[in-house]
Parts: structure tokens; C-alpha cells; sequence
């Protein structure tokens, strides 16, 4: 198994766990790979209160979460919220 | 994933029952509200004190019992964790979110009433 870096890791468990239709991650450690801010759009996410989507992220990542020192989800959205707040954005 | 948790003593779970209804607005952080330790803490710190509310912090890195036990009771991996009227509202970004969106700020006029 090839060796993955933190990143990658945490991008392909986030991928496979919540299928998101937008995902970025951002090592914000500075090299040292243990700090992380994560933006994640899913379907999964539909009828659930913000609280509860972070769980969802940080129970994907429950192992990755032992060895990072810094997880800052600042985006959980649905795909519609995440849409209109493209086109605001677009609009403005 | 296997998550593997401990599970909490029922003292110690009576304990922290004990401790997160102890203020209305109670935040578990690194450091103390004068002395943040850490950029995240730091941050909460300074909304609690923005929106104009009596809050009581309290210092994980004193005490490992209740940093790790908070951790299963409040089923969050991180800290700052804050509580408000006893329940579990959320770390920093659920925080910084729901100050930007005046969430925050109803529910804290909310707890005062009641």
C-alpha cells in the first residue's frame, strides 16, 4: 500500500465515508501535516443540524483524529445550500 | 472505522453531569478566559465575551480525568467544548457559525430567560 500523507488520507476517508459532491482540504499546519480545515458538501448532510454534520466528519476521520492536532471544519453544507451560496457569490 | 471508547465510570459520568450544569454558559478550553493557550480557545473566548454573556471557562490541560473524559461525554474529539444550559452546543467553527448567524446570541438570551 503506497504510503499516503495526511492529507490525502483524510480527502480519500472523507470521500469514501460522507461521498461529498465538493470536498477541499487544507493543511494549514505549515508542513508539519497535523493541522487541517476541511470544506465538505454532501448529500448526507440533508435534514441534519450543523452539530450533528461535524460529528459525521469527525466520526469518519476518528482515527485520522488521534494524530491531528488541528481539524476546523469551516464548511458542512448540502448540495443546496452550497449552490446558493455559489450563485450569490457569482451574482455579487 | 472501529472507534474505541472507553467507556466512562458512571461516578465519573455523574461528575461531569455535575460539572456541565455547575454555569449556564460553561467553556472547557485550553488555558483560562485571562490565558488562552491555544488559537481556538482563544477564539470562543473572545465571542462569549462579544456577545456579553457571564461565562465560567475551565482548564483541560490541568486535569487529564476530565480532558479525556469530556471527550466521550461530550462525544467530541477536540477542544474548546462549550456547553450552555447543559448541553453540548459545539467546538470553535460551530461556534464562530452560529455567532455569525445571530444563532448563537438567541439561544444565550434564551438561556438567561429560563
Amino acid at each position: 500500500e503506497p504510503m499516503l500523507n495526511s492529507r490525502n488520507r483524510l480527502n480519500q476517508q472523507l470521500r469514501a465515508k460522507l461521498s461529498p459532491s465538493h470536498i477541499e482540504v487544507v493543511d494549514t499546519s505549515g508542513g508539519c501535516g497535523a493541522s487541517f480545515q476541511v470544506e465538505i458538501v454532501s448529500e448526507q448532510f440533508e435534514g441534519k443540524r450543523l452539530l450533528e454534520r461535524h460529528r459525521m466528519v469527525n466520526g469518519a476521520l476518528a482515527e485520522e483524529m488521534k494524530d491531528i492536532h488541528a481539524l476546523s471544519i469551516t464548511k458542512a453544507q448540502t448540495p443546496d445550500q452550497w449552490k446558493k451560496q455559489q450563485e450569490s457569490q457569482t451574482s455579487q | 472505522s472501529t472507534r474505541c471508547f472507553a467507556a466512562l465510570s458512571p461516578e465519573l459520568k455523574t461528575t461531569l453531569d455535575k460539572v456541565v450544569t455547575s454555569h449556564k454558559v460553561i467553556l472547557f478550553m485550553k488555558g483560562t478566559k485571562d490565558f488562552p493557550q491555544c488559537g481556538f480557545s482563544n477564539t470562543v473566548v473572545s465571542i462569549l465575551k462579544a456577545v456579553n454573556v457571564p461565562f465560567e471557562t475551565v482548564n483541560i490541560l490541568e486535569n487529564e480525568i476530565l480532558r479525556s473524559g469530556l471527550k466521550e461525554y461530550s462525544q467530541w474529539p477536540t477542544f474548546p467544548q462549550l456547553y450552555i444550559d447543559g448541553e453540548f452546543f459545539g467546538g470553535c467553527d460551530i461556534t464562530i457559525d452560529a455567532y455569525k448567524s445571530g444563532e448563537l446570541q438567541e439561544l444565550l438570551e434564551k438561556a438567561s430567560l429560563s
